[in-house]
């Protein structure tokens, strides 16, 4: 019988190891599974690669991963927002690698990577700093830059609804990176507002099909990041 | 340079509105964070527009009043919006296809400096410290049928936004087709930047005097 439901997210997260890739949907705190990133700092796994659009805000979440120096590398596209100082405090000091991604470019990268395309050409970046060192190629007498795929080891992702089989349902804007990074990692765990009976979900209503999921697990009130950062509140406390 | 530049001519409101009456009825829309925010409030009755947010969805609608806010209906700018009937989300890749497959009509940008090919810079200032961040502008550029920017003439200590070159690193190479400042609207063609209408106030001389690039 398939039963992706952990009881946890604790378990959820238990096996990502040192050194891992790890994705993280989200755009800001919408879609941000700010419950799984807590269970990752009590696990105090090191040198991660993290592979999110934002660098997170305050001192909770995708910022409090970072704060705890766990994050060796981020590859996002906006590292920079309003109530981010976590990240910029240890770029400026050289203690985080940045790798800086145009969105579209790091979307479409998460989703080659999850379709087994290793790379792509495109027109995003050419004649700009982001494409130096990259081939670049005509085709029809334009140029466009070749970038490479993303492969993740782990992707942790927000969703709404979830059935042991692993299909998920997103909420509004929150869907954002979730249903490509499912795709681009070897386990992919999603946290979800409710977790409800196989057949509950209309299958024409499934956005990321069970197959690309490993784990589910439920977390019916996620904490309110903005809320959190209003407080100024910070994790671990 | 005078510092008089931003006290004649359009305040940034009127700078919207005067974007808002050029686009065409029907299009699909992607406005940038800061001035183009402020279009949707000036397209006049009549017109259907639909606005793109990059974070996923079409059809976004007015700020929530105040205690309706959602904090997983945001928009690129991570600002609370509504939906209008008859939205739809989708995720990132689907976004950027819309977006770089060229599905967009136009998509109105704030520029640090935008040269006399229509080169655009506004992302970074590559000064040492500052962090770099992206986001969505390069795909825009590339991708969007008709790339308009909004900005102030002049920066903020006076120099020309308007340049023979950008000194800032591009986003964009020759991607800008109307420029938007509170002292004019200007064309880029190619024969170089050809101006549409000047501010009341304005004169073809005093522009020129405020824009490095001939007019």
């Amino acid at each position: 019988m398939i039963n992706k439901i952990v009881p946890s997210a604790a378990e959820a997260v238990a096996d990502i190891f040192d050194g891992a890739t790890v994705m993280i949907g989200g755009f800001g705190e919408a879609g941000s599974p700010i419950e799984l990133i807590h269970r990752l700092i009590d696990l105090g796994t090191k040198n991660l690669t993290i592979v999110s659009n934002n660098a997170g805000s305050g001192n909770v979440g995708l910022a409090a991963l970072i704060e705890n120096r766990q994050v060796k590398k981020m590859i996002c596209s906006f590292p920079r927002t309003a109530n981010s100082t976590v990240f910029p405090e240890l770029y400026n000091k050289g203690e985080i690698e940045l790798e800086l991604v145009p969105q579209g470019t790091l979307a479409e990268r998460i989703r080659a990577g999850g379709a087994g395309i290793p790379a792509f050409f495109t027109p995003s970046s050419v004649n700009t700093p982001l494409a130096e060192g990259k081939e670049l190629r005509l085709f029809n007498g334009k140029p466009f830059v070749m970038e490479q795929a993303i492969i993740a080891d782990f992707a942790l992702v927000r969703c709404h609804m979830a059935d042991r089989y692993g299909n998920l349902t997103y909420y509004k804007t929150a869907r954002n990176f979730g249903p490509i990074m499912c795709t681009a990692a070897k386990t992919t765990i999603a946290q979800a507002r409710r977790v409800v009976q196989a057949g509950m979900i209309d299958p024409e209503a499934v956005v990321t099909p069970g197959i690309f999921v490993s784990r589910v697990v439920e977390i019916s009130n996620p904490e309110d990041e903005s809320k959190l950062v209003a407080e100024k509140r910070r994790y671990p406390c | 340079m005078l510092n008089t530049a931003i006290e004649i001519g359009w305040s940034r409101k009127e700078m919207a509105q005067k974007a808002a009456l050029d686009i065409p009825d029907g299009s699909y829309v992607n406005l940038g964070i800061g001035i183009p925010e402020l279009i949707a409030e000036f397209v006049p009755p009549g017109i259907e527009v639909i606005y793109h947010t990059e974070n996923g969805l079409l059809g976004m609608g007015p700020v929530p009043e105040k205690g309706q806010e959602d904090v997983e209906l945001i928009n690129a700018g991570k600002k609370y919006i509504t939906a209008i009937p008859g939205a739809c989300y989708f995720h990132h890749a689907d976004s950027f296809a819309m977006i770089r497959g060229g599905h967009i009509d136009i998509s109105v940008l704030g520029a640090y400096q935008v040269s006399k090919e229509g080169d655009l810079a506004n992302w970074s200032t590559g000064e040492p410290g500052a962090i770099p961040a992206v986001g969505g502008a390069m795909d825009l550029v590339a991708g969007v049928k008709s790339v308009w920017v909004i900005t102030d003439h002049n920066s903020k200590d006076g120099k020309a936004k308007l340049v023979h070159e950008c000194a800032f690193p591009l986003t964009g190479k020759a991607v800008v087709d109307r420029i938007y400042t509170n002292l004019a609207i200007i064309d880029v063609t190619e024969k170089g930047l050809r101006v549409r209408e000047l501010a009341p106030g304005v004169t073809m001389e005093y522009l020129q005097e405020h824009t490095e690039a001939p007019l």
